[in-house]
């Protein structure tokens, strides 16, 4: 295609938009109320993936060594878990390190225990990650089976409830969209289809004077296009605002000291693209739909 | 130039519109398509520039058969025609000049050649005063003097006309009758279907009466043969 027939296709897409005035209007509500609704959980649901993945990182298992285990006792136990299937990283912490952190985290109060650096009763620790954190569970009971083993420690049940429910958070909130979006397309479909109907015939005279199908769609597609970009603009003002104050007015806190809100940067950056694209995604879609069986001349 | 060979016409309710026509039609040539209503000449017409497809046998268009052709390459050969329509078919909200333009615009022709080619042809068709009128500011037989100046901008090897006189007076259809010699002189082939007996029968050319689907009558220099 020669570059002034795109401008022309532009110009035209552009004109039809202003010449369909309330069809016009009637769309960008449609792809504006959805896009609302799409932007909000997807904040959501980008909140909870972050939620999600600083569980995951923090659950691991701790593998308590005998006391008795020798060196190569213990060197024969890391190879031993090394071998597990879905073992991801294995960190050795000898007792010392686990008194320091022990008194580290006591603060001053932790000073007494200076006094059993000499007779450490504390373990040697392998600290075991997952591959896959939601698996964490089988590969701690295949490890406390092993030689050596003394105790193993995970948190149990509170991250097994946690994942169920972010699990169950993100699949309706992507449902919610899929419906939302498939709901705009077809509205979109149909306000198009009805000024289309009205301009059927000059599709018809086009095609008569031979012009080729992708020649009659361009300009449909432009204003596809328009019509999702400009329902866009609305919801990600909006949208970004909101979150920005709600982010200024609570800060980083959530009240459980594991979880932090994503900042404003970069998650707003990203919602604004996706909703363009979603937008104009639905604009296309709609107005190709709906001009494809009037060009069947 | 055009060649029909055993080509039927079968519409989906089951009309029977064209049984088995053959015919050649040369370069150059004037042919008037005449028949009573019903006969089936506007489907003898729509067939040459594919709005319907024939149900069988081949009709040959500067060398492409439309009975094979994809449905991808149809506005190709539609380009190479002129069509002109009984309801002019101008696009209402585009002036003369850009009903005329848009044409070329299709085929992505340059600013600069359309403006010289529009200009051009609506000389010959005497509208060069009124470029810039829409289509409601205009009368029925400048309506059609515009259509066939954008069925012709194109130069096209063939022109088709379905009953482009039905709607006009007859000293307009007169005027569109000696634009439509003019452009056959230049050497466009012509095919017009026509009710009209006085123009038939005074500008005397090539006569094909369809009858029932099938051509009953081809006379070089034939006169009308109808009552009305
Ligand atoms: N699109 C269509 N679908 C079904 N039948 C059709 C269609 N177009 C035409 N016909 C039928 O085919 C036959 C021939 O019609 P056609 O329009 O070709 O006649 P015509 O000779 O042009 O008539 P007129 O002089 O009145 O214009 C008629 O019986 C008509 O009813
Ligand atoms: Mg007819």
């Amino acid at each position: 295609m020669k570059s002034r027939t795109l401008v022309r296709h532009v110009k035209e897409g552009g004109k039809n938009l202003i010449r369909n005035g309330w069809m016009t209007f009637a769309s960008i509500s449609a792809v504006t109320v959805m896009l609302l609704v799409v932007g909000a959980f997807l904040l959501l649901i980008m909140n909870v993936n972050h939620f999600a993945t600083s569980l995951e990182e923090d659950v691991e298992v701790r593998v308590f060594i005998d006391l008795i285990a020798t060196e190569e006792n213990q060197d024969e136990l890391y190879s031993q878990i090394e071998s597990i299937e879905g073992v991801d990283s294995i960190q050795f912490v000898p007792k010392d390190e686990g008194l320091d952190s022990l008194i580290a985290s006591l603060g001053e109060q932790g000073d007494i225990f200076e006094t059993l650096r000499d007779e450490n009763p504390l373990n040697d620790v392998f600290v075991v990650q997952a591959e896959n954190p939601a698996e964490t569970e089988i590969l701690a009971n295949e490890i406390v089976d092993l030689p050596y083993v003394d105790t193993v420690e995970y948190g149990r049940d509170i991250f097994e409830q946690l994942f169920a429910a972010t699990d169950f958070v993100r699949n309706v909130g992507l449902a919610l969209i899929l419906g939302l979006m498939f709901t705009a397309m077809f509205l979109i479909a149909n306000t198009i289809k009805l000024t289309i109907i009205a301009r059927k015939r000059e599709i018809q005279i086009m095609k008569l004077v031979g012009a080729t199908n992708g020649f009659i769609r361009w300009p449909f597609f432009v204003e596809g296009l328009l019509l999702g970009v400009l329902g866009a603009i609305i919801p990600i003002v909006i949208l970004s605002y909101s979150y920005r104050s709600f982010y200024g007015s609570m800060g980083e806190q959530t009240g459980l000291d594991f979880f932090t809100f994503l900042t404003p940067n970069p998650i707003l950056m990203q919602m604004t693209g996706l909703l363009l694209a979603i937008g104009a995604f639905v604009g296309v879609w709609g107005s190709m739909m709906s001009v494809r069986k009037f060009l069947k001349i | 130039m055009i060649s029909m060979k055993e080509v039927w016409k079968k519409y989906p309710n089951g009309v029977m519109a064209v049984n088995g026509i053959d015919i050649e039609i040369e370069k150059g040539e004037f042919v008037y398509v005449v028949g009573p209503s019903g006969a089936g000449k506007s489907t003898f017409i729509k067939l040459m520039y594919r709005e319907e497809k024939p149900t069988r046998g081949d009709i040959l268009i500067g060398g492409k058969n439309l009975a094979k052709i994809k449905e991808r390459q149809i506005p190709l050969i539609r380009r190479n025609m002129g069509v002109i329509f009984q309801d002019f078919k101008l696009l209402p909200s585009l002036s003369v000049y850009e009903n005329v333009a848009f044409a070329m615009e299709v085929i992505e022709e340059s600013k600069a050649n359309i403006r010289r080619r529009v200009m051009n042809v609506l000389e010959i068709v005497g509208l060069k005063n009124k470029a810039r009128f829409y289509p409601h500011e205009i009368s029925g037989g400048e309506q059609q003097r515009v259509s066939i100046a954008r069925a012709i901008v194109n130069n096209p090897s063939v022109l088709i006309a379905d009953e482009p006189t039905g709607n006009l007076d007859p000293d307009t259809s007169w005027e569109i009758m000696n634009i439509l010699e003019d452009i056959n002189n230049r050497g466009t082939t012509i095919v017009m279907a026509t009710h009209n007996k006085e123009i038939v029968n005074t500008i005397r050319k090539r006569v094909i009466a369809i009858e029932g689907g099938r051509i009953v009558r081809d006379e070089a220099k034939g006169d009308y043969g109808y009552e009305k």
